[in-house]
């Protein structure tokens, strides 16, 4: 068993074989994953060492003393909390040896080709096909959209239907596909924010390995819950400080101008302020209990209170500045590779906090998985269960 | 603070150190064993049939849960006769006494007037009597007063005292008063000294109903220095309450599912209509949001208590709780009455004592808006 003390010597161990300050950034990147202390709860040879995944916070806590470089996580979002759980779970051990590495050294980047334009709360009922070809492989055929990142992938997670003729969750594959493949055309789409940071994905032709499927054919949607849970969870169990989220800039401009105040405005950012920290603070348990591994319903909660929290502190901070309220920082057309709420400014975070109760499930989707999954309340009535996909209106 | 924390288990973090804000197994065990004690001897018939009487608090369920197991000695230290426990394991227990609105004067006793006691040089002896339950503490400071607002005193004259405080929570059923006195002494009062009247008011919370103490040339044994033993006892309330309309809002929650699991209207149970669903699932995410910030103050108060200091983040952790928590428990209390339909209006369906606690406890240690206006201050968002 590892524990913390093995740790630390193995991060000193690195740190002595790999000086941060004369290592290149990637190298180090490479040589920590190596030695098993990318995430330690993963295998061994697969960038972990099989330790409690809490001992994690003892390698961050020595590599970021000693000044190492990180993997931006932020950037490689959902290969680290999508497509990599996924892949430890359902890929072969090629795949694992393939992807994990490069995933985490954020070399390769990652995308989710899920959402159709016919499919997005119901993601089930997605059109895009997958044929069988030959021995060793499909073809595929569709358009997916709303795909965050997919200019700047190299691979992607791939929902799509190899059989028609069964109910729609059941006729369903999971793929890993490549973003370099011809047959792969990705189009920027605008949003309201002015720039391109989803896309949409036009797949043709697209010939995917059978080597590159994840889990058994026709069992995609059980495969897709791993992804979707961990996606609830990687944006729960975020660690913050006080003021740590979109509360932190509003309160700056309260304690920084006070020609702004207002007491409306104030009664309002009390308010906000307690409800952030209080946010905070139940994403700081939810963590714990991860950590402690109790996993608890908490994830889809969380998510369904940071998206209106961000929503309503960033409509008051718009307010707040009430003639500087009416301008925009900057409409150009961009394609950036992550969401940035910090780098810019308010006008930006009001609009693009918008998404945060779409993407990932809606916020009305999520409210009826904490009514059913976690309070047990009855299922909507299904008209769609024992039909076949081809059969199902559209 | 715990030392169980797993976000401990590194070098010190930049980072202040984390509250600890999970149960552990033994508050768990606590829990299970009040929770026991209460299912078997607060049952919601009994409360209500209480409510109206003479006598509306439960003292046999008092003694079984003071006397039997202990825990009005919860947060006194062992040398002084009392569990040595902390805050942490006082909010499990007012957690299980939320939930079954019970009519003891756990928080009055326990908490409020035994912190009151801690922070006096001379109360040992009334300290000891409130640890071992043998006596009930009230402190005499309206219930509605939040830490740091000003409160009413009695005259000190010639030795005794003189005066009339109402707004008193369970004085009705004190053996002590701690009274505040102008002379800025707290005095410790018999209920049963010369001069000493107590008069039930009408209260709105059954369940911890309030009175009002007449003192008329009332003898007093002056134990300590009134302000700071006040407002630390204040401090404890409110961060404790905050578990007691933890309960409380879980109660409404849990019960409101299985009702609507349960009722059926237009062949199917009401529950399965996403107009309510929807309302339980926010309800549940107020509910985990509540417990985080109630454990927050919770052990905050317990690590203040070890450094014996006055740390001005328990006094936020407070704030950010008693802000929070009021509206919680009573949204809890109001989805649970009209999602129960017209047998949540009855006298003989209990929804109406958890609606009637929750509205008070609102009240109880200072408004959310007290609270908001505290935290002003602390975080130095202040007025325009
Ligand atoms: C910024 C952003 C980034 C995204 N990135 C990605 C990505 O990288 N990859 C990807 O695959 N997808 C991505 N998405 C897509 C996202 O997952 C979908 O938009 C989302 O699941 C909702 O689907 P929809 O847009 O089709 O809305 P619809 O499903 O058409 O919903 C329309 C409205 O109906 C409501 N609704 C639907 N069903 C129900 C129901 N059963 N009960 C009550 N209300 C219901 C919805 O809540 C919504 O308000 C992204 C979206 C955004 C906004």
């Amino acid at each position: 068993m590892t524990d913390a003390a093995e740790l630390r010597r193995r991060t000193q161990e690195l740190l002595v074989a790999q000086p941060p300050a004369t290592t290149g950034r990637l190298d180090f990147l490479r040589a920590r994953f190596d030695a098993g202390l990318a995430w330690v709860h993963y295998p061994e040879g697969l960038g972990g060492l099989n330790a409690p995944r809490s001992l994690q916070a003892v390698v961050d806590a020595e590599l970021e003393a000693a000044g190492a470089p990180g993997n931006d996580p932020r950037r490689i979002g959902i290969g680290l909390g999508m497509a990599a759980p996924t892949i430890l779970q359902y890929g072969t051990e090629e795949q694992k040896r393939r992807f994990l590495r490069p995933l985490w050294t954020g070399e390769e980047v990652w995308c989710q080709l899920f959402s159709e334009p016919g499919a997005g709360s119901d993601l089930a009922a997605l059109g895009t096909r997958a044929a069988r070809v030959d021995e060793d492989g499909w073809v595929v055929d569709g358009q997916k959209v709303w795909t965050s990142s997919a200019h700047a992938a190299r691979w992607a997670i791939l929902i799509a239907r190899t059989d028609p003729d069964v109910p729609k969750h059941r006729g369903i594959t999971y793929f890993v596909c490549d973003m370099t493949d011809p047959g792969v055309e990705v189009r920027p789409l605008r949003q309201i924010t002015g720039e391109a940071e989803f896309n949409e994905v036009f797949l043709t032709g697209v010939r995917i390995p059978d080597a590159h499927r994840l889990g058994e054919t026709g069992d995609g949607w059980r495969v897709a819950q791993t992804t979707l849970n961990n996606e609830r969870v990687a944006i729960g169990g975020m660690r913050l400080p006080r003021e740590g989220g979109m509360i932190g800039p509003v309160a700056r401009t309260w304690r920084e101008r006070p020609e702004l105040r207002t007491h409306d405005l104030h009664q309002r950012l009390l308010a906000l302020w307690v409800e952030a920290e209080v946010a905070r603070l139940t994403g700081e348990r939810l963590r714990q209990q991860l950590v402690a591994g109790q996993p608890g319903p908490e994830g889809a909660g969380m998510k369904l209170g940071f998206a209106r929290l961000n929503q309503q502190i960033s409509g008051l901070e718009v307010e707040l500045l009430g003639a500087e309220g009416l301008l925009y920082d900057d409409w150009t057309m961009r394609r950036p590779e992550l969401v940035d709420f910090t780098g810019r400014e308010a006008g930006y975070r009001y609009l693009r906090s918008k998404g945060n109760s779409i993407e990932g499930g809606t916020s009305e989707v999520l409210l009826n998985i904490v009514a059913e999954r976690v309070l047990g309340l009855p299922a909507e009535p299904r008209t769609d269960k024992d039909v076949a996909w081809k059969d199902l209106a559209r | 603070m715990s030392t169980t924390s797993p976000t401990k288990t590194g070098p010190v973090s930049p980072v202040s150190a984390q509250p600890d804000l999970l149960y552990s197994e033994e508050e768990e065990a606590l829990r299970a064993a009040v929770r026991d004690l209460l299912t078997d001897h607060c049952g919601a018939a009994r409360v209500i049939s209480r409510a109206e009487s003479d006598t509306p608090h439960d003292l046999s369920l008092w003694k079984a849960l003071a006397d039997g197991m202990g825990l009005a000695g919860l947060l006194v230290p062992e040398e002084r006769g009392g569990q040595g426990a902390t805050h942490r394991e006082a909010a499990v227990v007012l957690e299980e006494l939320g939930r079954a609105v019970a009519p003891v004067p756990y928080l009055t006793s326990a908490v409020v007037a035994t912190e009151a006691l801690l922070a006096c040089a001379d109360g040992s002896e009334v300290l000891t009597s409130l640890a071992s339950a043998r006596r009930i503490g009230a402190l005499a400071v309206p219930l509605h007063t939040a830490p740091g607002a000003p409160f009413p005193s009695a005259r000190a004259a010639d030795g005794v005292l003189h005066g009339e405080l109402a707004g008193i929570a369970d004085a009705a059923a004190a053996d002590v008063l701690l009274v505040p006195a102008a002379d800025g002494g707290l005095y410790a009062v018999e209920a049963d000294a010369t001069g000493v009247t107590v008069t039930g008011q009408t209260s709105l919370d059954l369940t911890r109903p309030l009175g009002r103490v007449t003192l008329d040339g009332t003898p007093g044994h002056r134990v300590g220095d009134a302000e700071p033993a006040v407002q630390r006892a204040l401090r404890a309330g409110a961060g404790l309450l905050a578990s007691e309309q933890l309960g409380l809002a879980e109660w409404s929650l849990t019960e409101t599912v299985r009702y609507l699991k349960d009722r059926r209207q237009f062949n199917r149970p009401v529950g399965g209509f996403q107009a309510l669903k929807h309302r339980l699932a926010q309800l549940w995410l107020e509910v985990v949001s509540l417990r985080a910030a109630a454990r927050n103050a919770a052990d905050a108060l317990a690590a203040d208590a070890v450094t014996v200091g006055d740390g001005p983040d328990t006094a936020v952790a407070v704030a950010v709780a008693q802000a929070y928590a009021g509206q919680v428990a009573v949204h809890a209390a109001e989805e649970a009455l009209q999602l129960h339909g017209g047998i949540g209006m009855t006298w003989e369906h209990p929804v109406h004592l958890y609606l009637k606690r929750a509205k008070a406890d609102s009240i109880a240690y200072g408004t959310a808006g007290a609270h908001r206006e505290a935290l002003a201050e602390l975080v130095d968002l202040r007025t325009p």
